[in-house]
This record gives structure tokens, sequence and C-alpha cells, in this order.
């Protein structure tokens, strides 16, 4: 039996842009690294952030989504317990619930409902404050049509 | 009337969970048959409970064979965005229309433990994804032709906290495209009200069929059961008293079941049920029919 022809994958959607080879903003660099333990050390001990490098604390109650886990970005989950803790881990409060009560008090809340984009897996560890500024925070599949 | 139709039409709708098989096909069949008087359209698991078991797609596909509308239940715990496409789009090559996107139990809820969790998505962003499927491209952008016929769907559970937060989440799927929505057993039914009292005054219930989910048990274990050991549901324990102390407890929970239904249907905004049986024999056939529910299957 003939094994056919060896198939093309498709019509490839052009690349991500690839980021510009600066020493700070591109990820990999030692100044990008640098930046990024820098923000290690600044939001990890307050928020317990886990450098995926797209924040998106402002919409979450200034609760990292990525301490729950399931890693979820649209949470809460539909197994949160009776009393608030977490479905996975008993030991603690639904990350979830935690992020709900705290955006209630902040001034932006209506973001909290809005619905956040998968992650980018290739920004983990990379700093998000860079890309903010550069955008590639807020670079989407061109499938992504919220 | 396809089960698509049907969601869009308005009409009342009763769909079923199918019972997991693994490799027994005269058991499917069997299951299929039973089912196919009275549900609209089944509901096939993706490893439910975290335990594996026969696929979603391979199921899904069988049930298409025999002339039942599958609802394909759609899990993020267990694959990755890659594959969770490529389970959609097969499943719609063999005519399986509608999907249901869940988040799903982690899979320390089941008897692999060890397994490694993936929710490379989460369930929003997994409607999201399954209506750009619908729109005839995949997440990277790339063009599906032709755009596979789906009706995406979604699960919210009324009955965990925080509750008051759940009606804007179940808005959140709506947005992102689910248009029906399988609501969690809730054994409250003070919440399912307030849940229910919202959505419809968010306007929420003419863009999507909310069916509660109504199962039914022999007795107070497999209420217990539940309490215990399903993530995210909590029986009371008068509840489960009251099954347990009665006079004859299978017939008291067939009558929780009956009451549940009632309320459930008397809820502003509920287009029908879920029903998952636990106890076989005649006891859907007659949960409708104490519902003055007639059934007029054209499948
Ligand atoms: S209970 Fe809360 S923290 Fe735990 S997995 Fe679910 S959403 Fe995440």
């Amino acid at each position: 039996m003939s094994q056919g022809p060896v198939t093309s994958p498709g019509p490839v959607t052009s690349p991500d842009p690839v980021t510009s080879p600066d020493p700070v903003t591109s990820p990999g660099t030692a100044g990008h690294r640098a930046v990024a333990a820098v923000e290690h050390a600044v939001k990890g001990p307050v928020f317990d952030c886990r450098m995926c490098g797209q924040c998106v604390l402002h919409s979450t109650g200034m609760t990292c989504p990525m301490t729950c886990p399931k890693t979820l970005r649209n949470g809460p989950c539909g197994g949160v317990r009776e009393d608030g803790r977490c479905e996975v881990d008993p030991s603690m409060r639904c990350v979830w619930l935690r992020a709900f009560e705290r955006s209630r008090r902040l001034p932006w809340r209506g973001h909290f409902t809005d619905l956040r984009p998968p992650v980018d897996n290739r920004l983990a560890g990379s700093s998000s404050w860079i890309n903010l500024l550069t955008g590639r925070d807020r670079r989407t599949p061109p499938g992504w049509q919220p | 009337m396809r089960f698509d139709e049907l969601v869009r039409s308005g009409g009342p709708v009763v769909t079923a969970e199918f019972p997991v098989v693994d490799t027994d096909m005269a058991a499917l069949v069997r299951h299929a048959d039973r089912l196919r008087g009275w549900a609209d359209a089944v509901n096939v698991t993706d490893n439910t409970a975290a335990h594996a078991h026969a696929s979603n797609v391979a199921v899904a596909v069988a049930l298409r064979g025999l002339g039942l509308e599958p609802i394909m239940q759609v899990a993020c715990r267990d694959k990755n965005r890659l594959a969770l496409q490529a389970d959609i789009v097969g499943a719609a090559l063999h005519g399986v229309r509608a999907v249901c996107c869940l988040t799903g139990d982690d899979v320390t809820a089941g008897d692999e433990p060890q397994a490694r969790r993936v929710f490379d998505l989460d369930g929003p962003q997994l409607i999201r994804v399954a209506c750009a499927l619908a729109e005839g491209r995949y997440l990277s952008g790339r063009a599906i032709d032709p755009a596979p016929e789906l009706l995406v769907g979604a699960v919210e559970n009324p009955g965990a906290p925080p509750y008051s937060h759940r009606v804007d989440r179940a808005a959140k799927k709506i947005r992102a495209g689910a248009r029906f929505l399988q609501l969690q057993i809730c054994y409250h039914p003070d919440r399912l009200a307030a849940f229910m009292a919202g959505a419809a005054r968010a306007g929420l219930t003419s863009r999507a069929a909310f069916l509660p989910t109504i199962c039914l048990v022999k007795g107070a274990g497999g209420l217990r059961f539940m309490n215990e050991k399903v993530p995210g549901i909590s029986v009371p324990a008068e509840t489960i008293d009251r099954v347990e102390k009665a006079a004859d407890p299978s017939r008291a929970a067939y009558e929780l079941a009956l009451a549940q239904a009632g309320h459930a249907l008397s809820l502003p905004g509920v287009r029908g049920l879920h029903l998952v049986d636990f106890r076989g024999g005649d006891a859907v056939p007659r949960l409708l029919s104490d519902l003055r529910i007639s059934r007029r299957l054209t499948a």
C-alpha cells in the first residue's frame, strides 16, 4: 500500500514577529534576565509570583492565578469546597475566592470578569514588566478573538 | 429535531449523562437503547472524576452511529490545546456537533493522582477556542474548511463558593460563546434559585439554555458519596438524614429528586433538565411522567 504523499501541515500563519534583539527587552538576554530577577525579588514575597511573564494581577484582585493548582486564569473552578478551601489542596483557601474578595475592594473591579487569553508558555520566567512595555504580553494567537 | 436546532429553538430540553463504558460494546448499545426513548442528547464524559475510560471521542462517535445526539464533554485536565482542538475537530468529522467544555476535576480526585495535570487552557478559554473552530479557524488562526458545525456549551456550579460570583462566571462563559449551560447538581435549592434569578436578571437565560442537573440515586449512600467524594458538591446532613431515616429510603431518594426537579423547573429561565441516573430501571421515565414532561423525540 502506498504511503501517499507527504502532506503539508497546511497554510502557516505568519509566525510571531521576532522580538527585537534588544539587550534588555528580548527574553533570554542578560539584561532581560537581570530585570526578571529584580521583578521576582519584588513580586515573589508579596504576591507569591510564579513569573508567567504576562501579569494579570491588576484584574485578579492582586492575587496570582498561577498559584491556583490548576493555574486557571478565569477561575474559580467548580470544585471550591463549602468552607472556601481549595479542591486540590485543602490546606489552602481557594486562590480565586481570595481574588474575588480582594477585587471587590479595588476601584477597577470591573476587570475581574474579563476573559483572559490562554497563557503563552514561551514567556515563563521572563519579566512581565518588560513584556508589558513592549506589548509582548498582549500578543495572542490570531485565532483568539475574545 | 437536531439537538443544536432544539437548543436554538427555545423549546424544552432534556439531556442525560451516558454511563461510563470501557470495552463492552454490547453494554454501550444497551444504554443507548434505554436513553434513546427520552433524552434529546446524551453527555459523553471525558475521563470523568479523573478516572481513565474509553475516550470521549470514541464513545461520542459510536453513539452518533447509533442515531443518538452525543454532547461530547471536553475537559482541560488531561490534554493541551493541540489535543483538545484535535479531539473536537476529529469528532466533528464523524458528525458530533455538540461539545460541552469543562475545566475538569483535578487528577487528585481520581485513581491516578500521580498523573501530571495539564490545564493548558481553562474552561472559558476552551469555550472560546471551540467557537473559533466553529468559525472556521484553529487557535493559531489556520483556516478549517469547511468549518465544523458545532454547538458549544459548558457547565457551571451554582452551589460552590463564591455564590455571588457564579452568575458572572456563567456570563463570562456565555460571552465566550456557550449556548447551553448544564448546571452541577445542587442540593441547596436556595442557591440554585438565587443563581437562576441572577441569570434571568442579567439577561443570560435568553442567550443560553440553562439545564440544572438532577441525580437519581438509590438511597442515602449515593448522597453521602457525592457529599464526600465529588468536588464542589455538598449535600446537607438533614437531606441525607431524611432519606436514610425514611421508612422506604429508596422511595425517599426518588421523591427528593422529583422535588428538586419540580423546583428547578419552576425557576425563571430554566429550559429543561440534565439527568444522571444511578437507579436504572424505569426511574427516569417515571420521573418525566411525574413531572408531566412529554417526550416527542425525532432523533
Ligand atoms: S478550588 Fe480555587 S484554587 Fe483550588 S483549583 Fe479550584 S479555582 Fe484553583
